[in-house]
């Protein structure tokens, strides 16, 4: 089965970007395809290769980064909302990619389900 | 399988204090544009979103509330309100500006039921 | 159609408004809505109510954060990550009560 993620929050503050990269992680081990992970509103930090986390903390944008690494994820960062929070190409994360609104909606054709993780 | 699918907006949250409302209407915008089968659900706090006579000049925030005059023009004509929703907030259909249709829960819950694709933000 | 709640039930409404409008089917609590699965809340007869229309799961990770897995109520499911995968899998739809 295809699924489409939306995220709709950033790292760190709201628990929607693990829960959707645990559920994406799953998906995968159980065979399912992620078509594409779709970051909006706030959840477009989640793309900022300017992040640091302490040592003892999980890396949240390199964890996305490594999953679309070795599992050819789509992930695609809106552009709207990033202009309006400071991401742009100079400090996206590897496997992060920004486009339009389009590609969400295209997700929600696409996948046989959407999942939305926000707050 | 057929190309166009059932997409509803689920809008529980009220404008202005956060942008999960503004952000969600750009994102109907441009479904309108995939030729899908649209339509929008306002339910709790939703319902502010369409409340008439909104002024934001003192809180120096663009006023989006006239977009949602503009959908007819996209063809999305379809807006469900939550009746109970409605009358929790002491609102009728003539504070609202835009034409909506009230639905009892229940309705409201079998038309979720029948949608392809239900985003909420 | 499968409903998924991520927030308390004692501090917000989503809850409330999925019970009041969904008509049925399942129901998966994540994040901080694992707190209404579980019993001794104001919230556990509202829960046991909702059970009789609704299958409740609970994302078992997500209730062990929170050390209340001993607090489970009765009759709601757990399911792990690759659980919830498979509730949203073989529902027909889903939506997310944020």
């Amino acid at each position: 089965m295809k699924f489409g993620i939306v995220i709709n929050e950033g790292p760190y503050q709201h628990q929607a970007s693990d829960s959707a990269y645990l559920f994406c992680k799953a998906a995968l081990e159980k065979g399912h395809e992620i078509f594409r992970v779709f970051f909006y509103h706030d959840g477009v930090n989640n793309a900022s290769r300017l992040t640091e986390p302490p040592q003892d903390d999980r890396n949240i944008v390199a964890r996305w980064s490594k999953l679309a690494e070795e599992h050819k994820v789509d992930l695609v960062v809106c552009v709207a909302a990033a202009l309006r929070r400071g991401i742009k190409d100079e400090n996206l994360a590897p496997g992060f990619r920004i486009s339009g609104l389009g590609q969400l909606v295209e997700a929600g054709i696409q996948a046989d389900r959407l999942v939305t993780f926000g707050d | 399988m057929s190309d166009i699918k059932k997409f509803m907006f689920v809008n529980r949250k009220a404008p202005y204090g956060t942008i999960y409302a503004l952000e969600s209407l750009e994102v109907v915008l441009i479904t309108a544009a995939f030729d899908q089968d649209v339509s929008l659900a306002f339910l709790d706090d939703g319902i502010y979103q369409l409340r008439k006579g909104q002024q934001t000049k003192g809180i120096e925030t663009k006023n989006f509330s006239p977009t949602y005059r503009a959908l007819d023009g996209y063809d999305i004509e379809k807006l469900y309100v939550e009746k109970e929703s409605l009358e929790a907030r002491g609102l009728s259909e003539d504070d609202l500006l835009v034409d909506v249709i009230v639905l009892p829960r229940a309705e409201m819950g079998e038309l979720m039921d029948q949608q392809d694709v239900v985003l909420s933000f | 159609m499968l409903h998924i709640v991520n927030k308390s039930p004692l501090t917000n409404g989503a809850f409330d408004s999925c019970l009041r409008v969904a008509t049925g089917g399942d129901i998966l609590l994540i994040e901080d809505a694992v707190y209404a699965a579980t019993s001794g809340s104001a919230m556990e007869d509202k829960m046991r109510e909702a059970m009789k229309r609704f299958t409740v799961h609970v994302l078992q990770p997500d209730l062990e954060a929170r050390g209340m897995a001993d607090r489970l109520l009765d009759g709601v499911s757990s399911v792990d990550y690759g659980g919830f995968v498979e509730l949203v899998a073989q529902s027909k739809n889903c939506q997310s009560w944020l």
